[in-house]
């Protein structure tokens, strides 16, 4: 790296904002995906103005610029694949306003998803979007990832709770989008913005709506002996026009390594369960419990039980948002997929998934949201074993292969990132990505923020790439 | 009337695209394509999503302007364009492509009518939320690309919630897609986003998918009369800090009666208006909500006393079905548009606790300028406040550009924005129709630079500064 322009990055911003020493630079070469790459340096910016200016020293030294939240991505979407400077925002943390009456928060960047949830609990309001990750994830990340979570298939993804974003563009320009009212008028350029994964801007401040906490909430556990009554049944809830707020499947397999982590009471001996919530007023979330719990059983399901408190209740979620912390004990690497598929066809691709895990020859632990469809099948193995790796990446894109079939998507909520770019023209015609490309290109032109993320290069694609790979541990949250 | 001429090679290449039947030239026909007064030179009507390709690529080497069109129900909203070769009439897409009630899902083309649409899904006790204004008429592809919001977006939010992609044709003639078919969907950039509300500026809307919703079980409605707006408004903050999630939540003002009441307001709903649920010089707050007999109750019970806690002189709960007075809240802008010959609407967005300020700038504005208004606010903080001048008169156009003018001023004093949306085709160059020049017009403009470098579709509708 340049050393002037380190510093003129630490003249800016101060050293103890700017590392750049190999085993300092060593924890930024991962996020939570497989994949690695190592920035030049690391900053962490304070302010809206060092933002801007790092962005004029990144133009100025013609370097790469890459945003980071807190790393949890699950696509390498926070690597600096081209190397250059990652900018990390966990310094700009702050909620700048609560408005509780017009329910809205704006925060910077660096703030957690639970810490705003946890800021506006008492007025009975939260922030909805609620990834497994939330206790380490934040809202610039979550922003940029267009992020989902268990209880997207009531209260929706990211891009229905933002209203406004400030940030600043590649090219050095502040600007600023939407609005805290509604229908801001002109192009939705938010819509575009939000879930551009950190290839459009550095996103500096967020408005988001706050929604009011549900009066009642019961919490379901469906137990089955077979994978396929568990498919029936969200296939048969979704028909009946129930939503339920979350609909979450884990299997045996990922159930076991729960149980072992966390203790929550889930059966040992089954073939899988439906975590299953209902929310609303009083009158309406005894109904729907009895309806879901009903369709539970007429497909077998061995025993529903309810979550008699809030106890219990944390419980049970304890066990869904620490699963992948359970997997990462049990294997020195897993694999997560995110595929989507439409619902109907569940049954049919829990099975096939299982014949691809026989196939190849890897355990594949499935915990997902099932009630939307979205996928996530965790694949086991050893990232020091080069072969290895190879089969997972075929299995897994066997997978995603039988997404498409089925009508579905490569990626629900984790993003295309650095790790999906190549399976883009599977979804998408020249084309159709042509168009994306020259929308990056309006907004960022060099293409020195985020370089070769979510789009296929043009030449060459198809390769895979294949490095040492970092042992999983157990991603915190 | 002022018309565009174009050689007759020009037609006879559309023909060669779509078929001499599905090109229009003759004056009776094109009239129907007025949009403020200009008709275009040509219709042009293609069957499918190829040939909406080939027309916009012919166009574009021609430097012919070109505005897509459906039912033609909100061709008046915005600027008129600033060049109108062709209208490009989408109403011969009108498949639908998949609809997969087990998965709620739905592909349609872009010409479909929307009440043909509920017709499919109604088999399946399905619905789309989406009952815009002239719900009986308007395509899908058309109140896509119009943007308008509907009662529903109370609970269900508007089109942007449950848009999973689309199809499209850029001002160059690529055909492309973004989103999917799935409920989840993170798979590049949501270009469809963008179509919305962008009134044909950056492409021709194609096909859509869409999340389909379940029926709701019975629903009821409570009308609750005030005697300010302020009462009013104090009832809708009591429900937004309850437990209640109503799917309609609106608040009308005295003169609203009179227009629901009249005949124009029967052409777009025909069963009659029930007497004395909404008084003529009274504010009202009218909430719709659905769920099982003891959820009813509860809503018609907390209802009630949230309402006497703000002070109601009455209040009606109505039973069975969607009562009519649902259907003119969903038509309150045809209704308006309809009950006086130079219609003025002003669409007003603050944020929920600023909307009382907003309504007391707006009618200050409308009554020290003499003009006669009614008004439609959602309980999100956006309002629709109609000027009903009688004519069409100077006199009246200066009254309505200082009233419109004062309550942008307003809003913006409020941290929130107003657009005219509809105004007499006469008096748009004197309208700020989009409001003050905007921050993020040059972000704007290079967006239409992406989609549609030559300028050729809709130009300038989307106006200054675009
Ligand atoms: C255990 C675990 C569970 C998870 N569960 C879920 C889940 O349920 N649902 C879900 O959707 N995801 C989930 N994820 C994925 C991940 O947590 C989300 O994608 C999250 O939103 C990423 O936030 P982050 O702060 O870690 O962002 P990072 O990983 O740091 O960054 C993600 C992307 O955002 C960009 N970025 C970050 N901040 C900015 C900024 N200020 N300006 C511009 N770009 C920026 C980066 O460049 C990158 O492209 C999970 C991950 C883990 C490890």
């Amino acid at each position: 790296m340049d050393s002037q322009l380190l510093r003129d990055l630490k003249s800016l911003l101060g050293s103890e904002a700017v590392l750049h020493r190999p085993e300092e630079l060593m924890l930024y070469e991962y996020d939570g995906s497989v994949e690695v790459a190592r920035p030049n340096c690391v900053v962490f910016p304070r302010t809206t103005a060092d933002v801007l200016a790092i962005v004029k020293l990144a133009n100025q030294y013609q370097t790469p610029l890459v945003g980071r939240g807190a790393g949890t991505g699950l696509s390498g979407g926070a690597l600096a694949r081209k190397g250059g400077i990652l900018a990390v925002f966990s310094r700009m943390n702050r909620i700048l306003e609560i408005d509780i009456e017009n329910q809205r928060a704006t925060v910077q960047p660096g703030v957690v998803n639970a810490d705003l949830s946890a800021a506006v609990a008492n007025a009975g309001l939260h922030f909805a979007p609620d990834p497994s990750s939330q206790k380490a994830c934040t809202i610039g990340g979550n922003v940029s990832e267009n992020s989902g979570g268990p209880h997207t298939l009531a209260y929706g993804v990211t891009t229905n709770h933002v209203l406004s974003l400030e940030a600043v563009l590649p090219t050095g320009e502040l600007i600023r989008i939407g609005s805290s009212a509604l229908d801001s008028p002109g192009y939705d350029l938010l819509g575009l913005f939000v879930g551009s994964e950190g290839t459009l801007a550095l996103i500096t401040e967020i408005t988001v709506k706050l929604t009011r906490l549900p009066e009642a909430v019961k919490t379901l556990l469906a137990i089955f002996d077979t994978l396929d009554d568990t498919t029936e049944t969200v296939v048969d809830i979704t028909a009946r026009g129930i939503t339920p707020a979350a609909c979450e499947m884990l299997d045996g397999w990922t159930l076991r390594a729960v149980e072992a982590y966390v203790h929550a009471g889930f059966p040992l001996d089954c073939a899988a369960v439906l975590l299953l919530e209902v929310d609303g007023v009083a009158e309406a979330v005894q109904q729907h419990a009895e309806e879901v719990a009903d369709i539970c059983r007429a497909h077998h399901a061995r025993e529903v039980r309810v979550a008699r408190d809030a106890r219990e209740r944390d419980l049970l979620w304890k066990g869904r948002k620490n699963a992948f912390g359970a997997v990462g004990r049990l294997s020195p690497t897993y694999y997560v997929q995110d595929g989507v598929i439409p619902r109907t066809k569940l049954p049919a691709t829990l099975r096939r998934i299982n014949e691809i895990g026989v196939k190849y020859g890897f355990q594949i632990g499935n915990i997902f949201h099932a009630g939307d469809g979205n996928l996530h099948p965790l694949i086991l193995f050893d990232a020091r074993d080069e072969a290895q790796f190879r089969g997972v990446v075929a299995a897994a894109d066997e997978i995603i292969q039988f997404c498409i079939e089925m009508g579905g998507s490569i990626t629900g909520e984790h993003g295309v990132g650095m790790e999906k770019d190549r399976l883009m023209p599977l979804l998408f015609s020249e084309a159709d990505l042509d168009v994306m490309r020259n929308v990056r290109a309006a907004f960022n032109p060099q293409g020195l923020l985020n370089p070769d993320k979510i789009f296929p290069s043009k030449k060459g694609c198809g390769e895979i790439h294949v490095r040492p790979l970092p042992l999983a541990g157990a991603p915190s949250a | 009337m002022t018309s565009s001429a174009i050689s007759p090679n020009v037609t006879s290449r559309l023909s060669e695209i779509v078929g001499a039947a599905n090109v229009a030239s003759d004056f009776a026909q094109l009239a129907t394509y007025e949009i403020d007064r200009k008709l275009p030179a040509a219709a042009v009507r293609p069957g499918s999503g190829e040939e909406v390709a080939e027309i916009v690529e012919f166009a574009a080497s021609e430097k012919l302007a070109l505005v897509p069109t459906g039912a033609r129900t909100k061709l008046g909203i915005g600027y008129a364009p600033s060049r109108y070769d062709l209208a490009l009439d989408t109403t011969r897409l009108n498949k639908v492509i998949a609809y997969d009630p087990g998965d709620l899902t739905l592909s349609v083309e872009a010409g479909v009518p929307l009440a043909k649409l509920a017709q499919v899904l109604a088999e399946h006790r399905q619905f789309l939320p989406l009952p815009v204004p002239f719900v009986n008429r308007t395509t899908v592809g058309g109140l896509i690309a119009a943007g308008v919001d509907s009662p529903l977006r109370q609970f269900y939010g508007t089109a942007r919630d449950f848009l999973l992609g689309m199809e499209y044709v850029t001002g160059e003639g690529v055909a492309a897609k973004s989103g999917g078919r799935v409920v989840k969907n993170v798979t590049g950039y949501d270009i469809h986003k963008l179509m919305i509300g962008a009134l044909g500026t950056l492409g021709v809307i194609t096909r859509v998918n869409f999340k389909t919703f379940p029926m709701p079980l019975a629903t009821r409605g409570c009308i609750a009369r005030f005697a300010t707006a302020e009462n009013a408004l104090d009832m809708r903050h009591r429900i937004a800090q309850s437990a209640l999630t109503p799917l309609t939540m609106e608040i009308v003002s005295p003169g609203v009666a009179e227009l629901f009441g009249s005949d124009a307001a029967t052409r777009y709903e025909r069963a009659p208006m029930p007497a004395n649920v909404i008084s003529n010089n009274e504010w009202a707050l009218t909430t719709g909500y659905a769920g099982n007999e003891q959820v009813l109750d509860r809503y018609a019970k907390d209802l009630q006393s949230m309402a006497k806690e703000s002070g109601t002189t009455g209040v009606t709960i109505l039973a069975e079905k969607l009562p009519p007075a649902w259907a003119r809240k969903r038509e309150f802008i045809p209704i308006a548009l309809a009950s006086s010959p130079a219609t003025t609407i002003v669409k007003m967005s603050v944020l929920p606790m600023r909307m009382k300020e907003a309504l007391a700038a707006a009618q200050r504005a409308a009554e020290s300028n003499n003009l006669r208004w009614a008004a439609m606010a959602r309980g999100l903080g956006i309002i629709y406040f109609a000027i009903l001048p009688s004519d069409h008169t100077e006199e009246y156009r200066q009254q309505v550009a200082n009233a419109t003018s004062e309550m942008q001023q307003g809003c913006a004093k409020l941290a929130g924005h107003a657009t005219i949306p509809w105004a007499p085709a006469q008096w748009k160059n004197t309208l700020q129709i989009w409001g003050p020049a905007r921050p993020d017009a040059a972000q704007m403009q290079k967006i239409k630079s992406v989609f549609d470098p030559q300028n050729i579709l809709s130009p300038d509708r989307f106006a200054s500064p675009l």
